[in-house]
C-alpha cells in the first residue's frame, strides 16, 4: 500500500502511452482518500481554530471599536452642537434685551428733550406776549397823542378861517365841539 | 494535454500509516494548508485601522457577508455556528480562487473533499438537531397542515430528502470545480495545439484564447458562487437543526 499514489500516477501516465487500459480518474482513486482526508481535517480544525480564537474576535474587535468610535465621535458632534445652539440663544436673548433697552433710553431722552424744548418755547412765547402788549400800548398812546395834536390842529385852523371870514374871533369851546363833531362823522 | 493531469494527487512524503494505509502529505495537502494560511493571513496580518485599507476591507466584508448570511437564513440563534461556517466559506472560496491560477491545484475538485465536508454539515445538523430539540427534530420531516392520507408519503419524501443532501451538497461543488477546469484545460490545449500547426493555426488559436481568457472569468465567478452556494447550503441545513418546524 505504500506504493499507493505512485502506482496510481504510472497508470495514468501509461494510459496516455497505450489508450487502452482506463485509469482511475484521480478524484475516484480511492487510495489517496485516506490522505486527503487526514489533511482536510488537520486544515480545517486548524482553521476552525483560527477563526473562533483569534480571527474573528480580532475583526469583530475592529469592527466594534469602529462603531463606538463613530457613535462617540456623533454624540460629541451633537453635544457641541446643542452648545452652540444654547450660545446662540442666549446671545439673541441678550441682544433682544439690550435692543429694548436702548428703544427705552431713546424713547425717555427723547420725551425728556422735548419737555425741556416745549418748556424754552412758553418761556420765550410769554416774553414775545409781554413785548407785543408794550408795544401795542406804545402805538396806542402814541397814536392818541398824535390824534389830541391833530383836533388842536383843526380848531386853530377853523378859528383862523372864521376869523378871516367873518373878523370876529369865535368861542374856542363852539369850534371845538364842531371840529370833534366833523372828525366823529 | 491530459485535461485530467490537473487532478492528479502527488506525493510530496509519507506522514505515516493508518491501519496499512499510507497517509502522504501530498499536493492537495499542500493546497489545503496555503488556503489556511491565506485566511489567517488575511484575518490576522491586515490592519486594524478605523478607516480601512484594502485587505482590510476584504477581511471585514468576509466577516460581515459570512455573518450576514447566517443572520438571514438561520437568525440570530445561528450565530453560535459562526467559526464553523466561516471556516467552511474560506476554505472553499480561497482554494477555489487559488485553484484558477494556472498550475495550481483545487482541492474541491476531489469529491472525497467535498464529501466529507458535506457530510461534517450533515452530521452536525444532525447531532446538533437532536441535542437542542430532543424529539420535536423529528418534526423536520413533518410539515404542518398536510392531510393525514398522504402523510405518509410526504414524510418519506422528506427523509429521503433529507437522507440525500450530504449528495447533492457535495457532487455540486465537485462536479462544478471539476467540469470547469477541464473545460479550461480543454480550450487552452486548442491554443497550443492549434499554434504548432504553423502561421494559419497561429491566426487560429486566437478563438480558443479569447474563449479561454472568457472562461477564466466565468471560472472565477463560478469559483466564488459554488463556494457561496456551499455556505449558503450550510446555513440552511443548520436552520433546520435549529428550527425544525416548517
Amino acid at each position: 500500500m505504500a506504493e499507493s499514489h505512485g502506482n496510481a500516477q504510472g497508470a495514468t501516465a501509461h494510459t496516455e502511452a497505450d489508450g487502452g487500459h482506463k485509469a482511475p480518474f484521480p478524484p475516484f482513486q480511492k487510495d489517496t482518500f485516506a490522505s486527503q482526508l487526514v489533511s482536510l481535517t488537520i486544515a480545517f480544525v486548524a482553521l476552525y481554530l483560527i477563526s473562533s480564537r483569534l480571527a474573528l474576535p480580532r475583526v469583530r474587535k475592529t469592527i466594534d471599536d469602529r462603531q463606538n468610535t463613530i457613535e462617540g465621535d456623533l454624540a460629541e458632534a451633537q453635544k457641541l452642537r446643542d452648545q452652540s445652539d444654547a450660545a446662540l440663544k442666549a446671545y439673541e436673548a441678550d441682544l433682544a434685551a439690550a435692543r429694548t433697552r436702548a428703544q427705552a433710553i431713546g424713547n425717555e431722552t427723547r420725551e425728556r428733550l422735548n419737555a425741556a424744548a416745549d418748556t424754552e418755547r412758553k418761556a420765550l412765547e410769554a416774553q414775545l406776549s409781554v413785548k407785543l402788549a408794550d408795544a401795542e400800548k406804545a402805538i396806542a398812546s402814541t397814536r392818541s397823542a398824535a390824534m389830541s395834536n391833530v383836533r388842536g390842529i383843526a380848531s386853530d385852523a377853523a378859528t383862523a378861517i372864521v376869523q378871516q371870514l367873518t373878523g370876529a374871533t369865535p368861542d374856542k369851546s363852539l369850534v371845538d365841539n364842531a371840529v370833534e363833531a366833523s372828525m366823529k362823522g | 494535454m491530459d485535461p485530467i493531469h490537473q487532478f492528479n494527487i502527488e506525493k510530496i512524503f509519507t506522514i505515516g500509516h493508518i491501519g496499512g494505509q499510507e497517509i502522504a502529505f501530498t499536493n492537495s495537502s499542500a493546497y489545503m494548508l496555503l488556503a489556511v494560511v491565506l485566511t489567517s493571513l488575511l484575518m490576522l496580518a491586515t490592519g486594524r485601522k478605523l478607516v480601512p485599507g484594502r485587505m482590510q476591507s476584504i477581511a471585514e466584508i468576509s466577516y460581515e457577508f459570512v455573518a450576514d448570511t447566517i443572520r438571514t437564513t438561520a437568525g440570530k440563534d445561528g450565530m453560535k455556528f459562526f467559526p464553523f461556517v466561516f471556516s467552511i466559506f474560506m476554505l472553499v472560496t480561497v482554494s477555489n480562487l487559488v485553484g484558477i491560477i494556472p498550475y495550481t491545484f483545487t482541492i474541491s475538485s476531489h469529491i472525497i473533499v467535498t464529501a466529507a465536508l458535506a457530510f461534517l454539515v450533515f452530521f452536525t445538523v444532525l447531532i446538533y438537531g437532536f441535542y437542542r430539540n430532543g424529539l420535536r427534530f423529528f418534526k423536520l420531516f413533518v410539515p404542518s397542515g398536510i392531510p393525514v392520507v398522504i402523510l405518509p408519503l410526504v414524510v418519506a419524501i422528506e427523509v429521503i430528502s433529507f437522507l440525500s443532501r450530504p449528495v447533492s451538497h457535495s457532487v455540486r461543488l465537485f462536479a462544478n470545480m471539476l467540469a470547469g477546469h477541464i473545460t479550461l484545460k480543454v480550450f487552452a490545449s486548442f491554443v497550443t495545439m492549434l499554434g504548432a500547426m504553423g502561421i494559419v493555426g497561429v491566426f487560429g488559436a486566437v478563438l480558443p484564447l479569447a474563449l479561454v481568457v472568457a472562461l477564466t472569468a466565468l471560472e472565477l465567478l463560478v469559483a466564488f458562487l459554488q463556494a457561496y452556494v456551499f455556505t449558503i447550503l450550510t446555513c440552511i441545513y443548520i436552520n433546520d437543526a435549529i428550527h425544525p418546524g416548517h
